[in-house]
């Protein structure tokens, strides 16, 4: 039944304001169109460059994980592997020019996804002044503004309501533009995530969350942590709409990138993606992965691997097992130019303690 | 070519560990992702995994070898097309080199960053002068803020409102009066209640090039917040290598109120002024309060901009100038003296000002300073003044230990010793949370008696 409400201090008029009836909100609204027709038609040439993207985040979260064993890397360093259709489909189906995109600390992968030089995220990682933050992030601190790409973001959630923000800017600047906010499983119960999907409901703000469904919360399975596990149902109480994506096919993850795309570009609010995914490392370097067995990692390695299957693909539309291996070859090649010069380039200059700090003189 | 599989560092802190057990042998296959081995470390035990396809060549350390040295060649893969079998060990095993170091900290050159921070002068910013005949009209602080809010608004769309019961209660504290009526309801947004997530929200407009003004209601709420506060918006700069700002002020009451008990009576002053990366500024009268959140709105750096809810009704003479507009960083010399400082921020400033008028009628001089900002805090201003007076006496409404009042005395200690005629004094609040009773919470704050009691105690009266 419609209310009015008036406010007497403002000298506004009475705004009618609809309330939520059960009917008018569908949360598998967007999980009913991909169900109908589930994976993106990428012709050949399309996917040999969504499984480039993947094999060269793989290779490169390899190199990383053989650097930081050699001591080039140190802290926290936190490895991609398994999940690469992720960022890639999602990424992929993105208009670079107005979307912008925040992660967590995991976010090798994602600057690799936009097509970075290597180099100088390599770089980050060893701390050497190259780096895309001058050595002064790490790994866990990378962004690109001039990509869109807001970092990067250490403590588990806040990326969030950052990404919300950034959706808020879109919306005020009515540019366009689409946030893409990525966040995993365990972050999915940081209080400051609903904080965020009820004034970005609230206020429509123009953005996709992506629950990057790695299984593991560091070392807690979901469903030790979770009294709902089903993730994409996390936005119901907010009336956002859930869609539920097999995060290892990077076609299935495309095409669910462009449903929620032209749902949120329409100006109908936030949609929440979870991406089931699965990441073969430890949560990071220093993890003695004894929460789980060997065989459920090799189970999914042998059966769901994104890049085995994006190649299994290829080879059935055609193409040549030499063109891959070439492939490969390139990106083992530009992984390794990497490593050097990652390796090689200097430490930053110890002027470089004192600057970035504020940017104004006062 | 042979691969070496060198001793892994398996922990940020790892230097060596114990090859605890081999899972391939001589002449086994391995492809990415094979486990070799696994290795305890001091903290766990820890599997290794290749990257590279081959065969296993020769093992050169032996299961249970303890206090293996990150970095040893432990074993060699054969790449493809090579013979496992005839792999030799490198001469050698040998430790990886850890880091390649640049130049040590003694070698930055003069044209170096460093050098130029350490000699360049630091902008001499003052106060701009009032233009003589500028009509001074009178203004409450509240007023005044809400006045620099509606002009910066007009000056740059970029700004925008946001906090709970800005818009239509017209602010909790009215500070934002009018502000809906003027600039509609997209720049003036009233939150749920929901600090650390709003908060967040307009950090990340500023990320994405917006000017967030966001308020607190008051600054005890953004104890919520404060994650975004410090770990969002101070290190975005300095973490992306001065690639991404954050032009944000969080704004809102701050320190003790009236007879509102604990939870909603503390200042965060010293709280943010320990935060590399941020601003943070605390005005006392409404010109400042005006000046300085202008300049607050304007500025490239996240702010956060502390006022007083007991000061807001306060009149104060406020000139009419267009832009008003006034430099950060800067103290303000409230009032020249010569036998003491009395330095102070924010509602202390009062206190301070009443205090001195008392001393005068006694013969005392007292100069009041107000740090009107402070990070970065006015070092030079304070230092000046100590030389000129010699005693210091820091008024401050907070807690006593690690205050502003604590920075102000290691300041002196260590840059003004020689101009120390006397102990640096602390006047704050005591050292308990505040309590309701309208006895018990005077005796916890601050008040003019303290201040000249503590001046005359340093000028030995």
């Amino acid at each position: 039944m419609p209310k009015t409400k008036t406010d007497a201090a403002s000298g506004t008029t009475d705004t009618p304001v609809t309330p939520a009836t059960q009917d008018d909100f569908d949360l598998g609204s967007l999980q009913q169109a991909l169900e109908g027709d589930k994976r993106y038609k990428a012709d050949k040439e399309e996917l040999l460059k969504l499984y480039e993207q993947m094999l060269l985040i793989r290779r490169f979260e390899e190199k990383a994980g053989q650097l930081y064993g050699l001591g080039l890397i140190g802290g926290f360093c936190h490895l991609y592997i398994g999940q690469e259709a992720v960022a890639v489909g999602l990424q992929s189906a993105l208009d670079g020019d107005k979307d912008s995109v925040i992660t967590g600390y995991r976010d090798h992968g994602h600057m690799l996804a936009y097509g970075i030089d290597p180099k100088v995220i390599m770089a980050e990682l060893t701390g050497r002044a190259a780096g895309i933050s001058k050595g002064k992030g790490g790994s866990m601190h990378m962004f690109s503004v001039e990509h869109k790409f807001y970092g990067g973001h250490g403590i588990v959630g806040a990326q969030v309501p950052l990404g919300a923000g950034l959706a808020f800017a879109h919306k005020y600047n009515e540019d366009g533009g689409v946030a893409m906010s990525y966040f995993g499983d365990g972050a999915a119960n940081q209080g400051q995530v609903y904080e965020a999907f009820n004034m970005a409901a609230l206020w429509k703000l123009p953005i996709i969350f992506v629950i990057e469904n790695n299984q593991y919360a560091m070392g807690t399975a979901v469903n030790r942590s979770s009294a709902e596990t089903h993730f994409y149902r996390r936005g119901s109480a907010f009336r956002i709409p859930g869609m539920q994506v097999d995060g290892m096919d990077v076609l299935e993850v495309r095409k669910a990138a462009e449903i929620a795309l032209e749902y949120v570009r329409a100006g109908n609010g936030p949609v929440l993606m979870e991406l089931n995914t699965y990441r073969y490392r430890g949560h990071s370097m220093s993890d003695p992965a004894k929460y789980r067995s060997r065989e459920e990692v090799q189970g999914v390695r042998d059966k769901r691997d994104p890049i085995e299957h994006a190649k299994a693909e290829l080879v059935e539309l055609g193409m040549s097992e030499d063109t891959l291996k070439d492939l490969d070859k390139t990106v083992r090649k530009q992984i390794s130019e990497a490593a050097d010069f990652a390796e090689s380039s200097p430490e930053p200059e110890m002027s470089e303690l004192y600057t970035d700090v504020l940017v104004e003189r006062y | 070519m042979a691969i070496e599989l060198k001793m892994p560092a398996l922990s940020p802190t790892m230097e060596e560990g114990k090859l605890a057990k081999w899972l391939v042998k001589e002449g086994d296959e391995v492809s990415s992702g094979t486990i070799l081995a696994e290795i305890e470390t001091d903290k766990a035990t820890m599997e290794f995994e290749s990257i590279d396809e081959g065969t296993v060549g020769k093992i050169l350390v032996e299961e249970g070898t303890e206090g293996v040295k990150v970095g040893t060649v432990i074993a060699m893969l054969a790449g493809e097309g090579e013979d496992a079998s005839s792999i030799e060990a490198p001469a050698e095993p040998k430790v990886e080199a850890q880091q390649v170091k640049s130049d040590v900290i003694q070698d930055v050159s003069a044209t170096s960053g460093t050098a130029k921070l350490a000699t360049e002068e630091k902008p001499k910013k003052r106060d701009p002068e009032v233009p003589h005949g500028t009509n001074m009209k009178t203004s409450t602080v509240r007023d005044a803020l809400r006045d620099a809010m509606a002009e910066e608004m007009r000056r740059d769309e970029r700004v925008f409102v946001m906090g709970e019961e800005v818009a239509e209660y017209q602010g909790a504290y009215k500070v934002t009066q009018g502000l809906l009526d003027e600039f509609g309801p997209k720049r003036v947004i009233d939150t749920p209640i929901t600090e650390y997530g709003f908060a967040g929200i307009g950090t990340g407009a500023a990320m994405g090039g917006l000017r967030p003004v966001v308020e607190f209601m008051t600054f005890n709420f953004a104890m919520q917040a404060i994650d975004h506060i410090i770990n969002s918006a101070a290190k975005t700069n300095y973490m992306s290598g001065g690639q991404m700002r954050c032009p944000i002020v969080f704004r809102g009451p701050n320190g003790a109120a009236s007879r509102v008990g604990a939870q909603h009576s503390q200042n965060y002053g010293p709280w943010y002024a320990s935060v590399p990366g941020l601003v943070v500024i605390a005005p006392y009268d409404a010109s400042d309060a005006k000046g300085l959140l202008k300049a607050a709105i304007r500025s490239e750096d996240p702010v956060v901009f502390l006022e007083n809810e007991l000061v807001y009704g306060r009149n104060f003479e406020l000139p009419e100038l267009d832009d008003h507009v006034l430099p950060i960083g800067k103290a303000r010399i409230m009032r020249e003296g010569s036998d003491v400082t009395i330095v102070s921020y924010s509602i202390g400033v009062g206190v301070a000002l009443e205090a001195a008028e008392k001393l005068a009628e006694e013969g005392i001089d007292a100069e009041v300073l107000d740090l009107r900002t402070l990070r970065p805090l006015d070092k030079e201003a304070v230092l000046e003044s100590l030389a000129k007076t010699n005693r210091i006496v820091v008024a401050e409404e907070g807690f006593p230990v690690c205050s502003i009042a604590s920075e102000i005395a290691s300041i002196c200690m260590e840059e003004g010793f020689d101009d120390l005629d006397a102990p640096v004094t602390r006047v704050c609040n005591e050292d308990v949370p505040l309590p309701y009773a309208a006895n018990l919470e005077h005796a916890a704050l601050i008040d003019t008696d303290r201040v000249i009691e503590a001046v005359k105690k340093v000028c030995y009266r």
